[in-house]
């Protein structure tokens, strides 16, 4: 696919501000901003509909960093206020950028029922696993053992997967993309943007400074081969260097297989069905970690079905034809009224 | 129907009836339907429901109480009043629970039926209470209203536990003939109530009929009474309670301005009836945002006020609390945003159903920062119309959040209200930006408000980005400069203030001078003026102010303050409004009256102590 814009009128320029970009040198942060800009003249929305909404930490300050409407607001709020954003008008397109704090700890209530209420927003998770604006605690992703500013003798609370809490919360669009892959972020930030609901896009980020590497066994140039795997719908789950490993069911279980060897032929592998309402291969699939299995990546689950505001203004159009009561004075007058003369 | 007994009927000016049971026994209902039979004739009146918070507390014990007090009239009326005339006791522990809130030879009708040593063991009796005395010089009707209410309904195959749900239709009946009421407005409201239960409908009724005939059948009621219908107001009303018209002021204010009403909300009692009430409302545009919690349901509204929705988000003081982050982000974004506190009994989780003023300082400075917003108070539940209307008009006109504080007993209670034409209200005009307008600016001011501009999203040629951290004055780029702060802070403030400018003058009840100046805030109107009044009439030199707007506080507050000897603030809480008036006009004294017992004020309480200072100048 390619990326130059889909109109003449808008170009990724068209979203560059003035304001200094305040993120590190090197901070994963800047390859997800230019990877946003690539991706928003393909998603048929003039720049005047696009809102990015945000809460508190580094990748937050997002909404400063380009030229749309923009509102950065309270830590793990950010859900909450798109919501009221979206309704009020569903024609605008409208992105949360949040981070693994910001959503997975202190929004965690907004976040899970944002998903649940299917609401048509697209959520940008950078997780680099690690509080970077307030200098180098833990966060709920960060891996059990690690040692931070605040765990000097290793973290003793297991993590949340961001996938895992997705599909526990009924979301219907879960993708997984890593900041070291440009194309890939413009390519899935599309995807969500066309998925008519909740699109959460789980951003793998480094931190340089405070949490550098973190995602290196999965990003580094010399392994991301073998232990990543690129999903596509209706394509066979193969990964690895020379594109001969792959996923099989056995049991409740994928598993890691060759093709070649034991029989196993390459009509064997799974076929990624990116649309099954069961989120049961999803959810697997969401949950495969290094060194067992490659983390999957790309569009992991997109599920079509009702969304909140649609739902909503439909509701408000039966009202509508339904009621007696058009104005405030209908309203004022309806029911019990007593005359007294 | 033909008279079964010559009747003697009494003229009563006013008379206050009290409907107390289990909270199971539907004295709301029938209350409701008293209140409205007596404003269809025409009298004024103002009722208070007063229950627990527990949905079914245990059967008659004091706890369960549910009660609803209904005051009438053909004078106006300001207050559910003192105690009552009437009192309806369906069990011994409604009895006990209300004895002592009776007005002296006043007519009790109990429920014989629950009159027994089971019962009178629950209400923690340890006599029986129809032997013991303690009814001495009380009209006590002893009627059987369960078991001829199950009679009545035994030919329409009801159980025995439905039927005891009707009872209150017999009550309802008893009290038609002895207001000498048309039993045919009962009929009305049952036939509306029961719409798509015919089976009820036609038992409810049946059972109404079996209380009037009953009533005008025994000796024990030979007199009847009559209020008549209050002579000073014509035109058209209706009984109103103060949720339901803070619902509809925000709707009439929504519809003025041309915008959607977006309400981000959370249940918690007593404010609930605002989202309930405005979750039918989908016909007028208002949306309804039923959130995971209190933080998300102010969080939605300020998406949808930065989207052009008239915002709002309703709540009562703990939501409050939770809320306060989210405020600042409306103060510091300078978002239109109205918050409407329906105050009870604090702290915690405190007193649910009880009413209380409590929220005043927290509503003032409750937040982190210089973090100043417009507070308003409504004083009667009608005039929450009035006040939500003006509050929504304010935060659009001057993009600000403002704070509207209602109460427990404002919100639940409701009175005879003369229904407005939309087009007599004051106009909305919201500050909107024209599209590609080159010079919009974020922070670009109004000159006299210092209200900014309302560019949304969707508009061309305006894209902007607003959030928590400080901007720089006029551009709204993100600004750490310390002096850009302090303009920032001032600007915010001086704002805030100028809506001062535009706020009525304090309205003065009585004399511009004299010797007692009794000062109010919100839902203690009634009370408080009924007992000024009463005063006045005896010819005491007493006056009275009763501040609707808090912040700012209207420009003639001090002359007002400046014309009496003594002044006393009268509120329900320790003195957070007297606190308050010392900041601002710290070269006059205060007298303080407080009264934190979930209870409103009673005017008896306040002549009494108005009468003791008057004494003293």
């Amino acid at each position: 696919m390619a990326f130059e814009s889909a109109s003449p009128i808008i170009s990724p320029q068209d979203f560059n501000l003035d304001t200094e970009v305040k993120w590190c040198p090197g901070c994963g942060g800047h390859a997800v901003l230019s990877s946003m800009k690539k991706a928003l003249p393909n998603i048929g929305v003039p720049k005047e509909k696009i809102v990015f909404v945000s809460g508190i930490g580094c990748s937050s300050r997002f909404p400063y960093y380009i030229n749309t409407y923009g509102f950065h607001s309270l830590h793990g709020r950010a859900p909450a206020i798109a919501s009221g954003i979206k309704v009020t008008n569903p024609e605008l397109s409208v992105w949360i950028i949040t981070g693994d704090g910001d959503s997975m700890a202190i929004g965690g209530n907004h976040f899970i029922h944002i998903l649940r209420r299917n609401i048509d927003v697209n959520i940008i998770l950078f997780n680099n696993k690690i509080y970077g604006l307030t200098k180098g605690q833990y966060s709920p992703t960060t891996p059990l053992g690690s040692v931070t500013k605040t765990s000097p003798e290793g973290t003793i609370e297991n993590p949340f997967l961001p996938g895992e809490l997705a599909m526990g919360a009924q979301g219907t669009f879960y993708a997984r993309v890593v900041d070291t892959n440009p194309k890939m972020m413009t390519e899935v930030f599309i995807k969500a943007a066309q998925h008519k609901g909740t699109s959460l896009v789980e951003v793998l980020q480094n931190c340089i400074i405070f949490n550098n590497q973190v995602h290196a066994d999965i990003t580094g140039k010399d392994v991301r081969d073998e232990n990543q795997i690129y999903l596509e719908h209706g394509k066979p789950m193969i990964f690895g260097k020379n594109r001969d490993k792959g996923l099989i069911q056995s049991g409740s279980k994928f598993i890691v297989v060759k093709i070649g060897e034991h029989g196993i032929r390459k009509e064997d592998i799974l076929v990624h069905n990116v649309h099954n309402p069961d989120d049961t291969s999803h959810y697997m699939l969401s949950r495969m970690t290094h060194p067992d299995y490659p983390v999957a990546m790309g569009v992991i689950r997109e599920w079509k079905t009702g969304v909140y505001e649609n739902m909503l203004y439909k509701q408000i159009k039966e009202s509508k034809r339904k009621s007696k009561i058009h104005t405030v004075n209908d309203l004022l007058r309806s029911g019990s009224t007593f005359k007294i003369e | 129907m033909e008279r079964k007994k010559d009747k003697k009927v009494i003229e009563l000016e006013e008379v206050v009836v009290k409907f107390a049971g289990d909270s199971g026994d539907g004295m709301q209902l029938t209350g409701n339907q008293f209140s409205d039979t007596s404003a269809f004739v025409g009298n004024d009146l103002s009722t208070f429901p007063d229950y627990p918070a527990e949905i079914r507390a245990p059967e008659g014990t004091i706890g369960g109480v549910s009660g609803f007090q209904v005051h009438i009239g053909q004078k106006e009326i300001q207050t559910p009043g003192d105690q009552a005339d009437v009192l309806v006791a369906m069990n011994p522990a409604a009895l006990k629970a209300n004895l002592r809130w009776l007005k002296k030879g006043a007519t009790i009708i109990i429920d014989i039926d629950n009159f027994d040593n089971k019962h009178y063991k629950k209400a923690g009796y340890a006599e029986d209470p129809m032997h013991d005395g303690s009814l001495e010089g009380y009209k006590v009707i002893k009627a059987p209203i369960t078991s001829l209410t199950r009679t009545t309904v035994t030919e329409y195959k009801i159980d025995m536990r439905s039927a005891d749900k009707m009872r209150n239709q017999f009550v309802a009946g008893m009290l038609y003939w002895m207001f000498n009421r048309d039993i045919k407005i009962g009929e009305i409201f049952l036939k509306n109530k029961f719409k798509k239960k015919p089976k009820l409908k036609i038992a409810n009724i049946s059972i109404l009929h079996s209380g009037y005939n009953y009533a005008e059948t025994i000796e024990a009621l030979n007199v009847t009474f009559q209020v008549k219908p209050i002579a000073e107001q014509k035109g058209l009303f209706r009984n109103i309670t103060g949720n339901q018209a803070t619902s509809w002021g925000l709707l009439a204010a929504a519809e003025k301005a041309g915008k959607k009403l977006f309400l981000g909300s959370y249940p918690i009692t007593p404010a609930s009836e605002i989202l309930q009430e405005l979750s039918k409302l989908k016909a007028l545009n208002a949306i309804t945002f039923q959130a995971e919690d209190e933080i998300a349901g102010i969080c939605a509204a300020i998406g949808a006020s930065y989207t052009g929705s008239l915002a709002v988000t309703s709540t009562s003081g703990p939501g409050m609390a939770l809320k306060s982050e989210a405020i600042g982000l409306a103060v510091i974004t300078e978002l239109p945003l109205v918050i409407v506190n329906v105050q009870r009994g604090g702290p915690s989780t405190g007193l649910p159903t009880k009413t209380e003023q409590t929220d005043l300082l927290q509503a003032l400075y409750g937040r982190n920062g210089e973090s100043p917003c417009v507070v308003i108070a409504a004083s009667t539940p009608a005039n929450c119309f009035q006040f939500a209307y003006h509050a929504a008009k304010i935060a659009i006109e001057h993009m600000t959040p403002v704070i509207l504080l209602s109460d427990g007993y404002l919100a639940n209670g409701s009175e005879l209200w003369p229904i407005p034409k939309t087009e007599d209200l004051m106009p909305i005009e919201a500050p909107v930006v024209k599209d590609n307008d080159p010079y919009y600016l974020p922070y670009h001011r109004d000159p006299d408000k210092l209200s900014r501009f309302w560019a949304t999203p969707g508009q061309e040629g305006l894209r902007h980005r607003v959030g928590g951290l400080e901007k720089a004055d006029v551009t709204g780029e993100v600004s750490h400069d310390p002096l850009n702060h302090e303009i920032m802070v001032l600007t915010r403030n001086e704002k805030v203030e100028r809506v001062a400018d535009y706020i009525p003058e304090q309205t003065i009840y009585g004399k511009k001078r004299g010797d007692l100046l009794v000062i109010g805030w919100g839902g203690t109107f009634g009370a408080l003026h009924t007992a000024v009044k009463e005063l006045q009439d005896e010819g005491k030199c007493i006056s009275m102010v009763q501040f609707n707007y808090i912040n700012p506080l209207p420009r003639n507050t001090r002359q007002i303050l400046k014309g009496f000897k003594k002044r006393i603030v009268c509120e329900l809480n320790l003195g957070q409004f007297a606190l308050y008036l010392r900041s601002k006009y710290p070269q006059f004294d205060y007298i303080q009256y407080n009264k934190v017992q979930g209870l409103p004020f009673m005017i008896f309480e306040l002549k009494y102590k108005f009468n003791e200072i008057l004494e003293e100048i």
